[in-house]
C-alpha cells in the first residue's frame, strides 16, 4: 500500500534526506520518499499505520519540531 | 505584539536587531583598536556587545544543536556552526565568530523565503482541490464534502464555484474556465448532456451535474497526486547530490579534526592558529548550497510547466527530456484531430465508364455493415449517411481482424475493409491514389455461395483525419529546441502517411503498423538513436510505447486513462506546440541545476584548500557556505521567474 502524507515544520533540504535515508532503513517500510519542496512523504508498506509511529521517530531524531500529519 | 509575529518574522526581527548590535560593537571595537593607548573599557564593552549579539542569533542553532546531539545527529549543522563559532569565541576572534551566526541566520532566512516563494508559484495548481460539494437531495440541497459524494448523485455548481467532481450535465449551460488544468485561458461552453471535469470554474450558469466517479477517481484528484508525488521520482543529479552531502560532511569534519591536531604536534605548537583553520573547515563542511537549490530548480522547473498546462510526473523525466534528440509521434489523435470525416464518396465505374452505384446508396451500404462498430471511421461513415439505420435487414456481422467487415444486408453480402481485404476477395484492380483512409465496398453474392472470386467491387469511402493546427509549427520549433530527428509512427497506408509526414515537415515515418508493431518500431528507433528518444501517444494502445520510451508524453485531454498513466509527462490540452516549451524547460532546468553542483563545489573546494594553508578567514568560509547558498538559490529561482515569462509569451 502505498500513502502520502503532510509533513510539519520539515525546514532543512539536508534534514528531508537524512529522515528519508533512516526511514528507508526500517525493515517493515518498502519504499520512502519525503520531498522538501512540497513538504510531502510518500510512503510504500504492508501495514502503513503500523510505520508510522516508528517513521516519526526517525524524523524527530533528525528535527524535533518535524511532525507527520495523520488524517 | 511578538506572539501576532510569524516564525520568519521573528527570525528577521532577530538578524535586524543582531546585525545593529554587531555593527556597533564593530565599530567600537575598531575605534579602539586605532586609537592611542587603547582603553580596556571599549575593549570591553565591544565584547559584552559581540556576545549579546551572539546570543540573540545563536541561541536556536546552539539549543538545537544541544538537542540533536543527544540523538546522536554529530553531522548536524547547527552542531557544525555551534562548534565552529564557539570555538572561534574561545580563540577570542569575537567579529568573526558573530558574523559566521549571523550570516548562518540570513542564510536560514533567506532559503525559507525562498522555498516558500518558489512554493507559492505551484500552488495555484493545489488549489484546484474543491473544499466542498452542493449535493441535490430529496429534501433539497446540502453541502458536504466531495469525498462523500458517490456516482449516481446530482450536484449543483453556481457561477464562479469550481466542479468538484467529475460528472455529465444533466440541467443548465455554462462556460467553464479551464486554465487551471490546461492552461487554456479561453472558456469552454459546456451544455446540457457534456462530460464536465472537476477542477474547471463554472463562470457564467447555474449546473446540475450528474457524478460519474468518485473523488479518489476525479481529474482533480489525479492531478494532485500527480504533482504531490512528482517530487518521489527524483533526478540523476539530485540523487548524486543526496549521495555526496552524506559523505561531503564527515569527511570535512573528520579532515578538520586531522588538521587542529596533527599539524601542531609535527610542528610542536601553533595550536591557536590550525585550530582555527579547522573551524573554517566546519563552517564550509554543510552541503546546504547544494542540497537545496538543485531540488529547487528542479522544482521550479515542474512548476512552470505545470503553469503552462504540462504536468511532469517527476523530476527525473525533465532531467531524460533535456536529452532527447528524437521524438516519435503517434499520428492520430496527436498529431491530427482525431476527429474522421467522409471526404469522398467514390462508387466504381463500369466498362462503359458509368458508376455501378449510386454514391448515397454505397454510403448507405457502408453505414449497416458498420452500423454496431463504435470506430471513428464506423462514426463518421454512420454520420455521412446521417439517416435512420435498418437494424432488422442486416445479419452476420463478422469482424476480419485489421481488415475490415463482413454483413449480410436483406439477403446480400457485403464486405467493407482496406486494401488487404480487397486482395483476398481477388480485388486488385481499382484506383487507390488518394491520400486519405479508403473503405473500400464489395458485393460477394447472396452470401450462401462459395465468395472467392466471385466478388465485385463497388467503391470507396475516403475518410480523412485534419491536422491539427500548429503542428508544423511546433516540428519546426522541436527543431530549434535541439530535437535533430522526428518520426511518425501510423497504422495508415503509406500514402496518408508520406503525405501527413511532408505536409508537418516530419524526417521519418513508419506506415502500416498494428498495434504491436508500434513497439518493436519503436525499439528499432532506440537502439538507432544516440541520445534519448521520447514517444507522444494518446491511446490506450499507445500505452505499451508510452512506458517503453526514455520520456513518455501523454496527450491528457482526449487521451485515454492508460496513456496518461503510462506516461511520464502529460500534456493537458493535447497541444503539441508544448512539446518544444517543454523542451526548452526542462534543458534549462538542468543547465541551472548544473551550474549549481559546479559552482558550489569549485567555491567550497578553493577555500578548503585556502583555509589549510593559512589564507582564508572566517569571512571568506562563511562566504563560501551561506553565499554560495544564497547564489545558488538565487540562480535556481531564475528557473521559476523566467518560465513565468515564457508562459506569458504563447
Amino acid at each position: 500500500m502505498k500513502k502520502s502524507f503532510k509533513l510539519e515544520n520539515l525546514d532543512c533540504a539536508n534534514c528531508a534526506a537524512k529522515m528519508e535515508a533512516a526511514i528507508n532503513k526500517l525493515d517493515e517500510v518498502e519504499e520512502c520518499s519525503i520531498s522538501f519542496m512540497t513538504q510531502r512523504m510518500n510512503i510504500v508498506a504492508d501495514d502503513i499505520d503500523a510505520v508510522i509511529p516508528k517513521a516519526q521517530e526517525c524524523i524527530s531524531k533528525v528535527d524535533e519540531e518535524c511532525r507527520i500529519i495523520v488524517r | 505584539m511578538l506572539k501576532k509575529l510569524t516564525t520568519q518574522q521573528k527570525d528577521i526581527l532577530k538578524i535586524a536587531v543582531a546585525a545593529v548590535i554587531f555593527v556597533i560593537a564593530m565599530v567600537i571595537h575598531h575605534v579602539d583598536h586605532h586609537a592611542e593607548g587603547a582603553s580596556g573599557t571599549a575593549q570591553i564593552i565591544s565584547i559584552v556587545l559581540f556576545l549579546a549579539a551572539y546570543v540573540i542569533v545563536g541561541y536556536g542553532p546552539v539549543s538545537k544543536a544541544v538537542r540533536n546531539i543527544s540523538h546522536g545527529e554529530v553531522f548536524d549543522e547547527n552542531f557544525l556552526m555551534t562548534v565552529a563559532t564557539i570555538g572561534a569565541l574561545l580563540l577570542r576572534q569575537w567579529d568573526e565568530a558573530v558574523a559566521v551566526m549571523l550570516f548562518y541566520a540570513i542564510g536560514e532566512a533567506f532559503e525559507h523565503y525562498a522555498v516558500n516563494k518558489s512554493r507559492g508559484s505551484i500552488s495555484d495548481l493545489m488549489d484546484i482541490c474543491p473544499d466542498y460539494a452542493n449535493r441535490l437531495t430529496e429534501d433539497g440541497e446540502e453541502t458536504v464534502d466531495p469525498y462523500d459524494v458517490m456516482p449516481g448523485d446530482i450536484i449543483i455548481v453556481r457561477p464562479g464555484e469550481r466542479i468538484p467532481l467529475d460528472g455529465i450535465i444533466v440541467d443548465g449551460a455554462s462556460s467553464l474556465d479551464s486554465s487551471a488544468l490546461t492552461g487554456e485561458s479561453i472558456p469552454i461552453d459546456v451544455e446540457k448532456g457534456m462530460a464536465v471535469s472537476s477542477g474547471c470554474i463554472d463562470l457564467t450558469g447555474v449546473l446540475k451535474i450528474e457524478v460519474t466517479s468518485e473523488f479518489d477517481d476525479s481529474t482533480v484528484a489525479r492531478i494532485l497526486d500527480l504533482v504531490e508525488n512528482s517530487g518521489s521520482k527524483k533526478a540523476r543529479v539530485e540523487k548524486f547530490i543526496t549521495k555526496f552531502a552524506r559523505y561531503y560532511t564527515p569527511a570535512v569534519v573528520f579532515s578538520a579534526l586531522a588538521l587542529a591536531i596533527i599539524p601542531p604536534l609535527i610542528l610542536h605548537g601553533g595550536w591557536s592558529v590550525w585550530v582555527y583553520r579547522a573551524l573554517l573547515f566546519l563552517i564550509i563542511s554543510c552541503p546546504c548550497a547544494l542540497v537545496i537549490s538543485v531540488p529547487l530548480a528542479f522544482f521550479g522547473g515542474v512548476g512552470a510547466a505545470s503553469r503552462i498546462g504540462v504536468l511532469v510526473k517527476g523530476s527525473d523525466y525533465l532531467e531524460a527530456m533535456a536529452d532527447v534528440d528524437t521524438i516519435v509521434f503517434d499520428k492520430t489523435g496527436t498529431l491530427t484531430t482525431g476527429i474522421f470525416k467522409v471526404s469522398n464518396v467514390r462508387p466504381a465505374c463500369d466498362a462503359n465508364g458509368e458508376d455501378v452505384i449510386g454514391s448515397e446508396q454505397l454510403l448507405g451500404i457502408a453505414a449497416h455493415i458498420e452500423m454496431f462498430s463504435n470506430h471513428p471511421i464506423a462514426r463518421s461513415i454512420k454520420e455521412a449517411y446521417g439517416k435512420e439505420l435498418t437494424e432488422s435487414g442486416v445479419t452476420d456481422v463478422t469482424e476480419i481482424s485489421g481488415k475490415g467487415m463482413r454483413a449480410v444486408i436483406e439477403g446480400s453480402a457485403y464486405y467493407a475493409g482496406n486494401a488487404g481485404l480487397m486482395h483476398d476477395l481477388g480485388i486488385d484492380d481499382y484506383p487507390q491514389q488518394e491520400a486519405a483512409t479508403l473503405v473500400h465496398i464489395a458485393y460477394a453474392g447472396d452470401g450462401a455461395a462459395p465468395e472467392a472470386g466471385g466478388a465485385v467491387y463497388l467503391g470507396y469511402i475516403a475518410i480523412a483525419d485534419t491536422v491539427k493546427p500548429g503542428v508544423e509549427k511546433a516540428i519546426s520549433k522541436m527543431k530549434e529546441s535541439g530535437i535533430t530527428k522526428t518520426v511518425m509512427l501510423t497504422g495508415d497506408r503509406e500514402v496518408i502517411a508520406d503525405r501527413v509526414a511532408q505536409e508537418l515537415g516530419i524526417d521519418e515515418h513508419v506506415a502500416g503498423l498494428l498495434p504491436e508493431g508500434k513497439v518493436e518500431a519503436f525499439e528499432s528507433l532506440i537502439t538507432g538513436s544516440s541520445g534519448k528518444v521520447a514517444f507522444v501517444g494518446d491511446g490506450i494502445n499507445d500505452a505499451p510505447t508510452l512506458a517503453r520510451a526514455d520520456v513518455g508524453l501523454a496527450m491528457g485531454g482526449m487521451g485515454q486513462q492508460a496513456a496518461i498513466e503510462a506516461a511520464d509527462i502529460v500534456i493537458m490540452d493535447d497541444d503539441p506546440a508544448k512539446i518544444p516549451l517543454i523542451k526548452r524547460i526542462a534543458k534549462r532546468t538542468l543547465s541551472i541545476a548544473k551550474q549549481n553542483v559546479v559552482f558550489a563545489l569549485v567555491i567550497k573546494f578553493a577555500v578548503l584548500i585556502l583555509g589549510a594553508v593559512g589564507l582564508a578567514n572566517m569571512w571568506l568560509a562563511v562566504f563560501a557556505d551561506v553565499g554560495v547558498s544564497v547564489i545558488c538559490i538565487l540562480n535556481s529561482m531564475r528557473m521559476i521567474v523566467s518560465s513565468r515569462k515564457e508562459a506569458e509569451n504563447i
